[in-house]
């Protein structure tokens, strides 16, 4: 950043729409870093932290969560507006998160199984990325996101660089880590090969596969590795959970995809 | 009297103990094969009893079991999913830092490379004779010359290494066609001591011989024995039959100009739809030492770091140029990963890239196989059969005697 702007600090807001909480809390969770950070930007709109709501313009403004109610479609406009530099975080805000599972099904149906007066709920038919509706600075996948790849992204834009946010897949982090393929020595299906990077590996770690949280990488080739999902036991209704949870609609875009042309 | 520098003794298993408390004696960091997690992995081993006695392993493509064998041997299984680079070549290491003052000036301080002295050198025990090789071809790349890492230098110049013959080559290695193994080349000057280890009706024991007067040195504080001839042509037979029962081949025709004259082989379109592009070859794979670089700064801006950690070509970013990736598609990354190690390498380095380990085929979820892939694009091309193989052989023989592998 230039030396004169350092004088007044950069706004930061976080917005929630759709989503848990749980990406909006990881910040809470920077412990170390957190004090810091309220020292060098000025924390204009965090309820989850601060009822004190500040009016913009914001340098940086986190969105969390998808677009599921016409009032949140309203609403990221706004935010948009406002903001200089409007970054998503988590897998709800970037791939529609796991409420996206609606958009293959019919939400009239869910809403009158779920709810006792289901015409108090007000909803869309869809769950849908922030970017289906507004131009988007920079994804940060997860579910919920890496602590380490928020402070990266927030630093980044601080001081005007590109973020430092691997697109290839989990398996690379895996290896640096030294894992024991789960896949190759014990026969467990792991999604690793076609998600995006960023949790560091840690499902494998601990023995398990991979299940796709950060969504697909960006060169994945879901075609080949299903063949081997299968082989490692999962059957068609797994598959299909396994591939349908926290980016559904990510995944199924790409099967869809797949489908049509052969990856090259 | 017997030359302690030229001969080979006898270490019995017990004497194992003592290798390598002689070693950590020696105030070294032993690393060493042992199990972890289903597969016999690199780390840290204090005493012998951590190695893998009695543990083998079942190897295919994409495919590793770690199994029991009927016998006490510790050496009896082939390449594990890390090779010696994760401590020769780190995947992840500081290269400079910059801090800014209150006057706004900058002072950048490259890492002390002298500092990697301050630290345990390592001891390398049960290093095989391709990752004998690989250790050689990547201080080549390494450790001289225009791509210079002097900290590896320093790593690899105070590392000690126990390298061990193969016995038990696994069904997915190569390294005969290679010209890297199974034995351990008495002029090989990589190593510090040379094992093979024998269990038959004269007991389980190791013919261990000296590579450096370091290693010499090392041999004088063990409980050896003199070898009996009988015991050298036991441990030359028990190679020599390996030799035999690789369980993979490269075709033979010169690799080299058969990657020069496949670039437009459809062969790559059929691999690219079975390649992820996930990586995991490059990662396993002994000698790639493909790095990018990453900046972090803190949250003031005023302290700023620069580290390196392991890459590939199979990272879209990897090729990365305005605009875009220049092999943004999976045919032309795993062109691109081929085409390196067993062509252009040459080109490069003067010699071949691959070392037959076989770890690319085994840690490849799904399983493409390096040999077969090399196969398919001979049999596309009609590339002739020839001596390339023996050729690339004697070249890398050369290579080997001068710079990288010797410390
Ligand atoms: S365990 Fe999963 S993420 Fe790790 S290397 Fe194997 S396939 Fe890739
Ligand atoms: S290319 Fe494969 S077989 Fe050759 S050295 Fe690398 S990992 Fe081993
Ligand atoms: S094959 Fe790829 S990762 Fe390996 S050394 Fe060559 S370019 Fe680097
Ligand atoms: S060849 Fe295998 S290990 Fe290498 S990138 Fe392709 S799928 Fe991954």
């Amino acid at each position: 950043m230039p030396a004169a702007a350092r004088a007044t600090r950069p706004t930061l807001a976080v917005f929630k729409l759709a989503s848990c909480d749980g990406c909006q809390l990881t910040l809470l969770d920077c412990e170390d870093e957190l004090l810091e950070l309220a020292g060098r930007v000025e924390i204009r709109h965090f309820l989850e932290a601060s009822s004190a709501v500040g009016s913009g313009p914001y340098d940086l403004a986190l969105v969390e969560g998808s677009i599921t109610t016409a009032e949140d479609r309203r609403r990221v406009h706004e935010i948009r507006a406002a903001a200089r530099h409007l970054v998503t975080i988590g897998a709800c805000a970037t791939a529609g998160g796991i409420q996206a599972l609606r958009n293959f099904a019919d939400v009239a149906e869910y809403r009158a199984t779920v709810y006792a007066r289901p015409e108090y709920i007000a909803t869309l038919a869809t769950s849908t990325p922030v970017s289906a509706h507004v131009p988007v600075d920079f994804e940060l996948r997860g579910c919920p996101i890496d602590r380490g790849q928020l402070l990266e992204v927030i630093t980044a834009f601080l001081v005007g660089r590109k973020p430092d946010i691997p697109d290839h897949s989990v398996c690379f982090a895996c290896k640096r880590r030294g894992t024991v393929c789960v896949t190759v020595a014990h026969g467990t299906p792991c999604l690793g090969p076609v998600t995006h990077a960023g949790c560091g590996a840690i499902c494998p770690a601990y023995g398990r596969g991979c299940y796709g949280c950060f969504g697909p990488s960006a060169s994945p080739n879901l075609p080949a590795l299903i063949p081997l999902l299968r082989r490692d036991g999962m059957d068609e209704p797994t598959l299909g959970r396994a591939l349908r949870t926290y980016n559904a609609t990510a995944f199924a875009e790409l099967a869809a995809r797949s489908g049509e042309e052969r990856p090259s | 009297m017997k030359d302690v520098r030229r001969d080979a003794w006898v270490l019995r298993d017990d004497g194992l103990a003592a290798l390598v408390r002689e070693l950590a004696r020696d105030g070294r960091q032993v690393i060493g094969p042992t199990v972890r997690d289903g597969a016999i992995v690199l780390a840290e081993v204090d005493d012998a009893a951590q190695l893998p006695h009695g543990w083998g392993v079942e190897l295919a493509a994409g495919r590793y079991r770690l199994v029991r064998r009927e016998d006490a041997m510790v050496f009896a299984h082939s390449a594990g999913p890390q090779s010696w680079k994760a401590y020769l070549h780190p995947q992840h290491v500081r290269r400079w830092t910059a801090d800014r003052n209150a006057g706004g000036e900058w002072t950048v301080r490259g890492e002390d490379e002298r500092e990697a002295d301050a630290v345990p050198a390592y001891a390398f025990l049960g290093v095989r004779p391709c990752d004998l090789r690989a250790i050689a071809v990547q201080g080549r790349v390494l450790g001289g010359g225009p791509g210079a890492d002097t900290a590896y230098r320093r790593r690899l110049d105070r590392t000690f290494i126990v390298a061990v013959e193969c016995t038990d080559p696994g069904a997915t290695c190569f390294c005969t066609s290679m010209g890297s193994g199974p034995a351990v080349d008495v002029h090989d000057r990589g190593y510090d001591l040379a094992m093979t280890e024998l269990l038959d009706e004269g007991g389980h024991r190791f013919l261990i011989r000296a590579g450096s007067d370091a290693g010499a040195e090392l041999l004088t504080r063990l409980p050896v024995e003199g070898a009996a001839p009988l015991t050298e042509s036991a441990a030359r037979h028990v190679v020599a039959d390996a030799a035999e029962r690789m369980g993979r081949s490269m075709p033979p025709v010169d690799l080299h100009a058969l990657m020069a004259g496949s670039m437009a082989a459809e062969r790559w379109d059929d691999v690219a739809s079975r390649c992820l592009t996930c990586g995991n070859c490059t990662m396993v794979c002994p000698t790639c030492f493909c790095t990018t670089t990453e900046d972090v700064t803190d949250l003031t801006g005023d302290h700023a770091e620069r580290w390196q950690r392991w890459d590939s070509c199979f990272d879209l970013d990897f090729s990365q140029l305005h605009g875009g990736p220049v092999r943004a598609s999976g045919r032309s990354r795993y062109r691109q990963w081929l085409t390196h190690k067993l062509g252009t390498w040459h080109d490069q380095f003067g010699e071949s890239g691959c070392v037959g380990c076989g770890r690319c085929i085994v840690w490849c979820p799904v399983g493409i196989d390096i040999t077969e892939e090399a196969a398919a694009l001979a049999e596309e091309t009609g590339q002739p059969e020839n001596r390339g193989s023996v050729q690339a052989a004697e070249s890398v023989r050369h290579a080997r005697q001068e710079g990288g592998g010797r410390r």
